[in-house]
């Protein structure tokens, strides 16, 4: 998502970034073409007007000052915009002191509001709470069966009668007091804004259930449309935020960016895959970071904790650095990876990731070669690669249904990984933190205990690694000069 | 900093190398087709095998489209561009603006350019449009305001202009039914716009089969059951999750026998970037012409809402599919569709069909002279 907004806006920073001094005409340029790109992306032309005019103020501020670097304030200028007109604050839910929690969803015909309530729903149960759906969309057939099917699959009760939408509402939420739910989610029929008699409908069924959040659902991929969408929604039912669906493609997100800014209300949830936990808080501030390709690597990190566990990832990344990681280290470390999403989704949220790579289109079966030809090694082999010659590479081969150029590539870089991680692991600063901690081998004695158990390592600051020695910064702060290294990867 | 560190740095090797080894095997498998490479071809090479390939039986192509069929449920009123107008105000600020001015001025073209934007024609399409405009104002070819408009007005319409917009419809012999082929993201109304169709073309005097490929999103099926039930015909449906390449194989195969003319294929909404389901997709269009039946239409729906990601879209869906029309879903409301232009003009894929609402005779033939117009209803 917002890939190509990204890949624009990044184009057009790493011209300015540079630069020592800005002239006015330099502005102009990299102004017109921000607008350009957000124009391309989606964004509302009203939207691109009023951000476009406050960039332009910063950026001229910054060339008339002098001030050191310009090219960089015009980053931060565009940075502080997005995360501005994103909406500042992810919007924290809170709960009725008188449950249920009453949830409104509205939206066009397919923006994917039963798709959403389930997606809601299935978020409200990870965080504790005992959701209830109520199917009130009684005009496109099979719809509530939709929400049926789907409230099985998240094991949260559906509520719905055939006769009258306003009445099934009223009822469904009399049905969820009786069980004792604490959050109800109302999925309602797609309407046109225009269409009086239906917005009027959803007017009603809302001052039936008189919901704590109306949530509006918009398609990632509206056009300039989606403002007038929300401004109509906004007026009939006060909108409390905003529920981005489909994300995951690669529509530029312009909408997201539009409708906070004009109807004042926050993204609150985006939806990012089929599945039905693929839904997430919307964070802006994250959001503008990754627009800009600065990466996100506070979801990355929340999802990373999620897939492993502490001590797992300390021990493997001491290994890392001090070159001790086996091949059988990654394969286990590919295994939690996956429990964190999709490659491709991973490699979008990574600061500074070489275009080429975050354009190629990464299939997680595109992995299982490499898995066929590491579970095809032996025990030692896994340790020490470098004893794969001859026969040995023939069999690994055979065994994994690869050729012997697929191992020999396998194997090179990984040799490659290994020394660069080592430097970087060497250019630290031992001896800052506190106390050691032994590195632990590999769980399960798969052979890979090479590392030699005891070996001292600071724990304050993680692996003696130094940021600034080696090269690699976190993102956000001026000038990601883009991923260590990286010997051996394809240009 | 603390333990979010080890993660990062895990997580960015561990990625980084897994990706870079993939890509280089890549690269190399395509450089060489060497043996033993078990990723999956990309699907979307051959594929122009059918469709296109057979003018010869043009002759006899009946011109399928339904002239706004006489549906009891909902007499059509009006033309196209009336049953438009009520949510074209898109130029009016613009039209407005140019007759405003005694000149043509260069706040003459912003306008215009605004009026083009917000329309979601987008910008590469809108500065070809102007930039045409703006020479034969400078040529002094050009004087009036209202001529400017006319200009403009002429220039997209003759961008729209010539392409075929018929349903393609072979008369085959009895037992090899002609297959419509529906896809396109999801929501934008694959299942809706296969169950006003079905209505039509039954009402016009074909023989329909629906066949649900939509085997992934819950209760897709019984949504394509309920219009199947409108329309009285038959409705061929796998188990949830079933491959939906059988159940429109099926759907063909039971068509064949029972001499029915036409199958209309639904198929699961799918992301274009989602390669495995776009490969899955291409299969399904594949294997629907294996057996008794021809694909002689595949139509991508579109909804009219979307922004420049249509064009994407189009694109992706038709390397696949060899996507033959598009059908613009949702135009009533405040939609502008503007997206139509660039498909029609970088992608040469015509717009077929459009849904201005909800009834079943809300689904009729684009025009684009009466949707231009439309635009400049001042």
């Amino acid at each position: 998502m917002f890939d190509n907004l990204s890949n624009r806006l990044e184009g057009i920073i790493t011209k300015v970034r540079g630069k020592g001094r800005l002239t006015e005409s330099d502005v102009d340029e990299v102004m017109k073409e921000i607008r350009t790109a957000l124009l391309e992306a989606d964004v509302n032309l009203t939207v691109v007007r009023s951000i476009c005019n406050r960039i332009r103020e910063h950026a001229l501020g910054a060339t008339r000052s002098k001030a050191l670097d310009p090219g960089q304030q015009v980053v931060k200028a565009v940075n502080d915009e997005l995360t501005r007109a994103l909406g500042g604050e992810t919007l924290a839910i809170k709960y009725a002191s008188k449950p249920p929690t009453v949830v409104l969803m509205a939206g066009l015909q397919g923006s994917g509001k039963t798709t959403n309530s389930a997606k809601l729903a299935a978020w409200f149960k990870a965080q504790g709470r005992n959701p209830m759906m109520i199917g009130a969309d009684l005009q496109r057939p099979a719809a509530v069966e939709q929400l049926r099917t789907l409230g099985r699959q998240i094991d949260v009760p559906v509520f719905s009668e055939p006769q009258d939408p306003i009445l099934t509402a009223t009822k469904g939420l009399e049905e969820a007091k009786r069980l004792g739910r604490d959050v109800v989610i109302v999925d309602t029929a797609g309407r046109l804004s225009i269409d009086t008699e239906m917005m009027e409908q959803v007017r009603l069924i809302s001052g039936a259930v008189n919901p704590d959040y109306t949530f509006l659902v918009i398609d990632a991929m509206t056009g300039q449309d989606a403002v007038q969408t929300a401004e109509a929604f906004h007026n009939t039912l006060k909108i409390d935020g905003v529920i981005m669906s489909k994300m995951d493609g690669d529509a530029r997100g312009g909408a997201a960016l539009s409708v906070k800014e004009v109807i004042g209300r926050p993204i609150a949830f985006a939806s990012t895959g089929e599945k039905l936990d693929e839904f997430e808080q919307f964070h802006p501030d994250r959001m503008a970071s990754r627009i800009l390709g600065m990466g996100d690597m506070l979801t990355l990190i929340e999802q990373a904790e999620k897939a492993f566990t502490e001590d797992q990832a300390e021990a493997a990344a001491t290994k890392l650095m001090e070159g001790q990681f086996t091949l059988d280290d990654f394969l286990e470390q590919m295994q939690a990876l996956k429990k964190m999403g999709s490659l491709g989704g991973l490699m979008s949220m990574m600061p500074g990731m070489p275009k080429e790579l975050k354009n190629a289109k990464i299939d997680d079966n595109d992995l299982k070669p490499i898995e066929a030809i590491i579970t095809s090694m032996t025990t030692q082999e896994r340790t020490f690669p470098t004893i794969i010659q001859g026969t040995r590479r023939a069999r690994i081969a055979a065994g994994s249904g690869t050729t012997v150029a697929d191992v020999n590539r396998l194997v090179k870089q990984f040799g490659e990984m290994q020394k660069m991680m080592k430097k970087m692991g060497m250019a630290g600063k031992p001896g800052k933190g506190k106390g050691g901690k032994g590195a632990k081998g590999a769980k399960g004695g798969k052979g890979a205990k090479g590392a030699k158990g005891g070996q001292k390592m600071p724990k304050g600051l993680p692996l003696g690694f130094d940021p600034a020695a080696s090269g690699f910064q976190i993102p956000g702060l001026p000038g990601t000069p883009g991923m260590p290294g990286m010997p051996g990867l394809p240009r | 900093m603390g333990i979010e560190f080890f993660f990062l740095i895990l997580a960015v090797f561990v990625v980084a190398f897994g990706i870079g080894v993939v890509l280089l095997n890549r690269r190399k498998s395509v450089g060489q087709p060497g043996p033993g490479r078990p990723t999956p071809p990309p699907a979307r090479l051959p594929e122009s095998e059918t469709l296109v390939a057979e003018p010869e039986v043009d002759s006899g192509v009946a011109p399928v489209v339904e002239e706004l069929p006489a549906v009891e449920e909902e007499p059509p009123a009006g033309t196209f561009r009336e049953r438009l107008a009520k949510a074209r105000s898109t130029f009016a600020g613009a039209i407005a603006g140019v007759l405003g001015r005694s000149a043509i001025t260069d706040e003459s073209f912003e306008d215009l350019e605004e009026a083009l934007l917000r329309a979601d024609v987008g910008v590469a399409i809108a500065d070809e449009l102007l930039s045409e405009l703006r020479v034969k104002v400078a040529n002094k070819e050009i004087t009036e305001p209202s001529d400017l408009l006319d200009a403009l007005q002429a220039e997209m319409t003759a961008r729209l202009v010539g392409s075929d917009r018929s349903l393609n419809f072979e008369p085959f012999e009895p037992g090899n039914p002609n297959v419509w082929m529906f896809v396109g993201v999801n929501g934008v109304g694959k299942t809706t716009t296969i169950g006003k169709l079905a209505k039509q073309q039954v009402d016009s005097g074909r023989s329909v089969l629906l066949a649900a490929g939509d085997t992934f999103r819950a209760a897709a099926a019984e949504q394509l059951a309920a219009w199947a039930e409108r329309s009285d015909v038959d409705v061929v449906r796998g188990a949830d999750g079933a491959d939906p390449s059988s159940v429109i194989f099926d759907g063909v195969e039971k068509a064949a026998a029972n001499k029915i003319e036409l199958v209309m294929a639904d198929t699961a909404g799918r992301l274009h970037t989602k390669s495995n389901l776009m490969d899955e997709l291409g299969k399904v269009r594949r294997v629907a012409d294996k057996g008794a039946g021809t694909v002689t239409e595949t139509l991508l729906v579109i909804d009219a809402t979307t922004g420049q990601n249509g064009l994407t879209q189009a694109r992706e869906f038709g390397e696949v599919t060899n996507v033959t029309g598009v059908v613009l879903t949702k135009l009533d409301g405040s939609a502008k569709g503007g997206i139509v232009f660039a498909i029609e003009t970088e992608l040469g894929i015509p717009v077929k069909l459009v849904g201005i609402g909800e009834t079943i005779g809300d689904l009729i033939d684009f025009d684009p002279e009466e949707f231009v117009s439309a635009l400049f209803e001042r």
